[in-house]
């Protein structure tokens, strides 16, 4: 067979410190021939030099300090082949401190090798593994129970901790392939049967390797890509403009009704695009990918597109709030209402730990914290029992996740997210946590919460969806007017003057050749809201809420228009700006400007720009338009 | 999916986040087969073009032939690029054929300071231009924040512990002890001000898996790759006085697998005609923390 049709598999070796993980590996690359030539001897040579016991771990521990101190410190890669395919076996570092190691080389796996030492028995990252492994979505796993020599193969040793493993296992739903007693220092049942157990009649380690399934790309799942970039080169006349990404799962045709959340656009596959190869009309699961659509519609990265027809069936949520089962790799520790960035997908959020719902010890599956109790509250919950410190050098905390810990928690990003839930599609519902410059955590969502936001979200993904349009584009008329349509919302206390201000401002615009437009908010009180007028009373929040939900309808058909739309409010708070940021998910970001009048902000708003000099309406709408200017809003 | 299906859509992913991560990001390009396989890549990645520099170190020992064939393909393939040199060690003779330093110190101050310094924008970076066809000094000295680099796992022990996205620090350190968890297609992209990142989509490529897809997809690499009929090929490119012929009659892709595969290659190392590997044990590993290609 030709080789490079041949399929391969990516194998983690994983296990407690010390039990023999690379010496598995490195007999089994010496025992089928992989070894380039002389480097068995080239090590042999160096151990004698050194005056170093030979390991057949050195083939693997190739870094100073692995050697030195006869341990893994980062994952290697090795490379060997049988008749039925070609392997990739990753050596993971059994050590509790190399733990984002481990993960590291067993997330690129698609089976695992677990070994426990006979000698020692199951050992705290013996589990703590397992649980990983599980986490991490890796099912196919075979345990080696290795240094069989060191307790003379003998058979009632190795079943005692194969049944103690199996209930472990069973406890976090992982069913093995096997069970293999080995002696990798030996090459006992590696790549040949071992003469000194006739007792075991299971297969070797290589024959085990060989009888995985191959891993299958789920093509049958419904159609995720996350678009990973937009491309529109303009070198030697291309233009095209390509949505590029990896597809996740499913397959998509030309032709196809796609949509793209979390902005619920919609548009059709006009054509498959691939450079240096035969036309293809779809592509599927697996594959670094892209597509031209028919409609000039503005997407950019971070989307998650799907096929329409598919979300009768399973849709993506759109959501800020989650349930989430995360594990904690930071040197600090995970704290509530801490701001932490998310990936997921090719989507990047600012997200903060709400709440804890529990932490587990991955080891021991013992839950640390407080049982069902509200732990809210911060680090001082109180009650909270004395947890037992982790690892040594690490500060530990109460009422946070805590370093190697794995928790049950709910997160709140900032904007909302498009994802899928793991019980039905967990590779879009895989996401790191991201502190300050570094991968701290990683987790799967299991389940959607919702936010207060989630039934006005649904009316505008309905909307966007079914939203008809012209010939004209935004980008047309913003070509055409010299601006970009925005909504300026000047807010203040109130003393300040804002109405005075704003309209200054329309006749500065519209003084220069402008379509700016000031809209009363009477205006829309009076006609729009004429059923639930009496809003301002604050027991009467639906009202409220409903009452700047229309607004920003009526603004956002204004936005369509290409005009720069003035509004004014007085006392905005936050919540009220989350709210028109969720009817307005709009082409572009950064079309909502708020301006905050007066010397200081009276409530929870994060205004762009404080103008408090006010006194003068005419410099107030200069600075306004300075500000236009310096935003790249308004241009020529 | 195949098995080089699946190599090539993981670099293409790889390659384009770092077009989406960096804003200065480059492509070092050493005329091997390797680098010349990611160039390819690239092209696949965006349909075509390449929207970024490809910086070339010039240690003034590469075989003639190198050079021709890099300057043919950059007109042809409209690349921008550019090169760099230690023009002073060249200057003061500070070389292993001027015999005054060893291979080691040779790669060092020919390699490893001039990527150094041309990354940084310290030393001079000369940019083709495409309407004369000729090198010009280029005016552009911002630091390069990402690096996309060609390495493969299989190369060399230390390489194997790489990861995709790679970071090093100040003075172009790897912390090896240290590296950054990757899991899922998520990689370091955030990094701080002064630091930068190699990025590496070839990892998981064997050499035997990169002839593969060059015989695939018809990637042009040098000639010297073959037997010219005196019963010699070169099986990795460098600088001429280190990097010598092997004895081989492969004389087009097929013979160069077939070799691979079952032939006298099957199991002999690539590297195992570059000289300055023998010099020193664990002399690599120091090197490739320096930033040694
Ligand atoms: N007697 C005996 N010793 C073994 C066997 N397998 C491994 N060892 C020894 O156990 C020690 C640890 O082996 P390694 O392969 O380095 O262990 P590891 O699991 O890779 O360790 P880390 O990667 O550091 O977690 C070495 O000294 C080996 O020689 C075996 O089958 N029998
Ligand atoms: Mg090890």
């Amino acid at each position: 067979m030709n080789n490079s049709e041949q399929n391969d598999l990516n194998i983690v070796i994983v296990g407690h410190v010390d039990h023999g993980k690379s010496t598995v590996i490195g007999r089994l690359l010496a025992d089928t021939d992989s070894l380039p030539l002389g480097k068995l001897e080239q090590i042999k040579e160096m151990c004698r030099r050194n005056s170093k016991p030979f390991e057949y771990a050195f083939l693997l521990d190739a870094l100073k300090d692995e050697r030195s101190q006869g341990i893994t410190i980062d994952t290697a890669r090795s490379f060997f082949k049988t008749e039925k395919r070609r392997y990739i076996i990753i050596d993971a570092p059994g050590h509790i401190e190399f733990l984002k190691n481990m993960i590291t080389g067993a997330s690129r796996a698609e089976a695992a090798l677990l070994v426990i030492d006979a000698n020692e028995g199951i050992q705290e990252n013996s589990r703590r593994h397992g649980y990983m492994l599980s986490m991490l979505g890796i099912s196919q796993i075979a345990v080696l129970v290795n240094k069989m020599d060191l307790i003379n193969y003998n058979k009632k040793i190795y079943n005692n901790i194969v049944n103690e493993y199996s209930q472990f296992l069973r406890k976090i739903n992982i069913n093995p392939m096997a069970f293999i007693p080995v002696s990798a220092m030996r090459g006992d049942n590696i790549a040949s049967k071992s003469k000194n157990m006739t007792w075991f009649d299971g297969m070797t380690v290589l024959e085990t390797l060989d009888n995985f399934n191959d891993a299958k790309q789920p093509d049958d799942l419904p159609f995720r890509m996350s678009v990973q970039d937009v491309y529109k080169f303009t070198a030697a006349n291309d233009d095209r403009r390509i949505i590029a990404g990896t597809v996740d799962s499913g397959i998509l045709r030309v032709n196809d009704e796609i949509i793209f959340y979390p902005s619920g656009k919609k548009t059709t596959v006009k054509s498959i695009e691939e450079f240096n190869a035969a036309p293809k009309n779809y592509i599927s699961s697996g594959y670094a990918s892209g597509f031209t659509v028919t409609e000039q519609i503005y997407i950019k990265r971070g989307e998650l597109c799907v096929k329409s027809v598919e979300t009768e069936k399973i849709k993506p949520f759109v959501s800020t709030t989650f349930k989430a089962s995360l594990f904690w790799l930071g040197k600090e520790p995970m704290d509530l209402n801490k701001i932490y960035s998310l990936k997921i997908g090719s989507s990047k959020v600012d997200v903060k730990l709400k709440k804890i719902i529990k932490v587990i010890n991955a080891s021991s599956l013992d839950e640390i914290q407080t049982n069902g109790r509200n732990l809210f509250v911060g680090r001082d919950a109180p009650g909270a029992p004395q947890i037992p410190v982790g690892v040594a050098d690490t500060p530990f905390q109460k009422g946070a996740i805590n370093r190697h810990e794995v928790a049950e928690c709910i997160l709140e990003t900032e904007r909302p997210i498009a994802f899928d839930t793991a019980d039905i599609m967990p590779l879009t519902s895989r996401f790191v946590i991201v502190d300050r410059y570094e991968i701290s955590g990683g987790g799967i969502i299991t389940e959607n919460i919702g936010d207060e936001y989630s039934e006005i979200r649904e009316k505008v993904l309905l909307r966007n969806f079914k939203w008809e349009r012209g010939n004209i584009t935004p980008a047309m008329r913003a070509e055409r007017f010299c601006q970009k349509a925005c909504m300026l919302i000047i807010t203040g206390n109130q003393d300040a003057d804002k109405k005075i201000i704003a309209k200054t401002l329309e006749q500065d615009l519209f003084n220069e050749g402008r379509i700016a437009y000031y809209l009363g908010i009477g205006n829309v009180l009076y006609g729009v809201d004429s059923d639930i007028k009496n809003i301002y009373s604050n027991a009467q929040r639906e009202n409220r809420e409903e009452h700047i939900r229309r607004l920003s309808e009526v603004a956002n058909i204004l936005l369509e228009t290409g005009a720069i739309l003035i509004v004014t409010a007085t006392m905005l708070t936050q919540d009220d700006m989350d709210l028109i940021k969720t009817v307005l998910t709009r082409e572009s970001e950064g079309d909502i400007i708020t301006y905050w009048i007066g010397k200081n902000i009276d409530t929870d708003i994060k205004a762009d720009i404080i103008i408090s000099d006010f006194e003068d309406s005419d410099r107030a709408s200069l600075m306004i338009k300075k500000d236009l200017q310096d935003r790249n809003i308004i241009y020529n | 999916m195949n098995h080089l299906d699946k190599l090539e859509s993981k670099s293409i992913h790889i390659i384009r986040e770092s077009y989406n991560q960096f804003k200065n990001l480059c492509m070092l390009w050493s005329i091997g087969k390797d680098s010349t396989v990611l160039l390819c890549l690239a092209r696949k990645a965006f349909f075509g073009h390449v929207p970024f520099p490809l910086v070339h170190i010039d240690t003034h020992y590469k075989i003639p032939e190198m050079i021709t064939y890099r300057d043919n393909l950059a007109r042809e393939y409209k690349l921008d690029l550019i090169y760099g040199e230690n023009a002073e060690a060249l200057k003061n003779k500070q070389t292993f054929p001027d015999k005054n330093v060893n291979r080691i110190e040779c790669c060092r101050l020919l390699k490893t300071e001039a990527l150094r310094n041309t990354l940084s924008g310290e030393w001079t970076r000369y940019r083709m231009n495409h309407d004369t066809g000729k090198y010009e000094v280029s005016k552009d000295k911002e630091a390069y924040t990402g690096v996309i680099v060609g390495v493969r796992a299989d190369e060399e022990g230390s390489r194997s512990k790489e990861r995709y996205f790679s970071p090093r620090d100040k003075n172009n350190d790897w912390d090896v002890g240290d590296q950054p968890p990757e899991f899922w297609g998520q990689y370091k992209t955030d990094f701080a001000p002064g630091t930068h990142l190699r990025i590496h989509p070839l990892l998981d490529w064997t050499e035997l898996d990169i002839w593969e897809y060059i015989r695939r997809e018809d990637v042009p690499v040098v000639p010297l790759y073959f037997d010219d009929g005196t019963g010699s090929r070169y099986r990795s490119l460098g600088c001429y006085p280190c990097t010598s012929p092997v004895e081989s009659t492969a004389k087009n892709f097929d013979d160069i697998i077939e070799e691979l595969k079952s032939g006298k290659f099957a199991n002999i190392a690539e590297r195992s005609g570059r000289e300055q590997d023998k010099e020193d044990g664990g002399g690599l590993e120091e090197l490739r923390k320096d930033g040694y290609m």
